[in-house]
């Protein structure tokens, strides 16, 4: 079958893009090889691991298992549109200060899927909250108890505490 | 993932010209089935006609007796959504406990029942509160809806376009996760209907299917220790690396009884 090129406009971490793709690409795809911003990651190709999770339009996805297509006319952010210049974003620094990451494969997923948890729940979170919010996050490396630390510090930075 | 063409449609009537005019068209609703499937090359469709623009296929109406709740309405709405969390909390926290926040945020309740996976939670609601599905075509009812394993009795091209759930007088629905994937090894829903106490059973078998043993020795009352005695044919049950068929009879036992419980 002749490949079938469909063109796509979104905005990604606040600045318009465009490109042509094949319809079977996926968003993961098109972020990592057309825009190559390679912190969006694939661990796994169940769609259980998360290290892949964006926000489209403001809600976690899992972009290795949604269609670049499927993004036409949505406002994306990855994990390369959080920090301002060389100053970390409060969750990007909360997951330093609480070495909540060892070999850093999951963390721009746990990061992503952080700011989405922030969003629904608010800025004081309980453990039993942030661990089964990261459900869909998986870790090689820590045992999750620093990330769930980061998280809950993250989300207090983010409301203006400490 | 094999090539395919992919068209957006704004209407169910186009839909459906669309999937006719293809040599091997499916719908694709949340993705968060169908992607995977097509990744690992088990589906290869000619053509892939999303429903994500068709308005009609969205949203939750409620009325003192019956939540309709359209074909593509995410499970992150559903569980979200006031009507819903008032009329039947049950199916709100059935919603909200489908995999992962991600998969809630794209996944659908029309891709789920389509789907009919025998580990999915939505089919285990339809059956108990006697839902009726309603599609292009025709109105399906909840107990006829699912027929064997990833089948259901719509047609090639049928189109679902939403779900009516009755209002019951009490349910609850308990799962035995997978803790890798939250989809149930086994769930029960138990809903207390204008039709009687009415059971619905997921992950145990091929199929979800009505607990017609389990409703018969309730006997109309919502007293789980009516449910000690019921013998469930372990025969019929699932058995893979998560549970062997002994451990699901009794975890169907366990989980109904605890369904019970929490109605009351
Ligand atoms: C990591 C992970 C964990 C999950 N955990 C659970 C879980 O705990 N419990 C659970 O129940 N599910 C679980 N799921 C499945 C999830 O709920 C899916 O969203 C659902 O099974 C399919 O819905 P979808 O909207 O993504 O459909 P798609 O994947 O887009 O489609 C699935 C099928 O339905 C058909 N279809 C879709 N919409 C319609 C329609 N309106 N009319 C006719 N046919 C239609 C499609 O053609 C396709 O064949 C999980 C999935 C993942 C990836
Ligand atoms: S790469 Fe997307 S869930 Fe694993
Ligand atoms: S830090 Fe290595 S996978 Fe999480």
């Amino acid at each position: 079958m002749a490949a079938d090129k469909q063109s796509v406009n979104m905005t990604v971490n606040g600045k318009p893009v465009s490109g042509e793709v094949e319809s079977r690409t996926l968003l993961v795809h098109f972020l990592r090889e057309n825009l190559r911003l390679t912190g969006t990651h694939v661990g796994c190709d169940t769609s259980q691991c998360g290290a892949c999770v964006v926000l489209v339009n403001g809600k976690s996805v899992k972009s290795c298992t949604m269609l670049a297509v499927q993004a036409d006319g949505a406002e994306l952010v990855t994990i390369e549109g959080l920090a301002n210049g060389s100053e970390l974003h409060p969750m990007q620094q909360a997951f330093m200060d609480n070495h909540g990451l060892q070999c850093g494969f999951c963390t721009p997923g746990m990061i992503m899927s952080a700011l989405d948890i922030v969003n629904r729940n608010g800025n004081d979170l309980d453990e039993a909250t942030v661990r089964k919010e990261l459900e869909g996050n998986i870790c090689r490396c820590t045992g999750y108890h620093n990330i769930v630390k980061a998280v809950q510090a993250g989300a207090k930075a983010m409301g203006g505490g400490s | 993932m094999y090539e395919f063409n992919y068209q957006k449609v704004e209407s169910v009537s186009a839909a459906v010209a669309a999937l006719k005019n293809a040599d091997d068209g499916k719908f694709l609703a949340g993705g968060q089935t169908m992607l995977p499937t097509m990744k690992h090359r088990l589906a290869s469709p000619s053509d892939v006609i999303d429903l994500s623009g068709i308005a009609e296929l969205k949203g939750i109406k409620a009325s003192a007796d019956t939540v309709t709740i359209g074909a593509m309405t995410t499970h992150a709405e559903v569980a979200a959504s006031p009507e819903v969390q008032k009329a039947i909390p049950a199916l709100a926290g059935l919603a909200g406990n489908i995999g992962d926040p991600a998969v809630r945020n794209r996944g659908t309740l029309g891709g789920s029942i389509a789907n009919n996976d025998p580990a999915a939670d939505y089919p285990a609601a339809v059956i108990a509160l006697g839902a009726t599905v309603k599609t292009d075509r025709r109105e399906i009812a909840g107990d006829d809806f699912f027929t064997g394993m990833f089948e259901t009795a719509l047609e090639e091209d049928e189109i679902i376009v939403s779900v009516s759930f009755p209002v019951p007088r009490a349910a609850a629905y308990m799962k035995f996760e997978n803790p890798a994937s939250r989809y149930a090894i086994v769930g029960v829903f138990v809903a207390e209907t204008s039709d009687g106490i009415r059971i619905g059973v997921t992950g145990a078998t091929p199929c979800a299917h009505r607990g017609l043993r389990l409703e018969a020795a309730l006997a109309g009352k919502l007293d789980s220790a009516a449910l000690d005695s019921v013998e469930l044919p372990v025969d019929k049950m699932n058995s893979d690396i998560h549970a062997s068929a002994e451990y699901r009879a009794h975890l169907v036992k366990v989980m109904a009884k605890r369904a019970v419980d929490a109605c009351n």
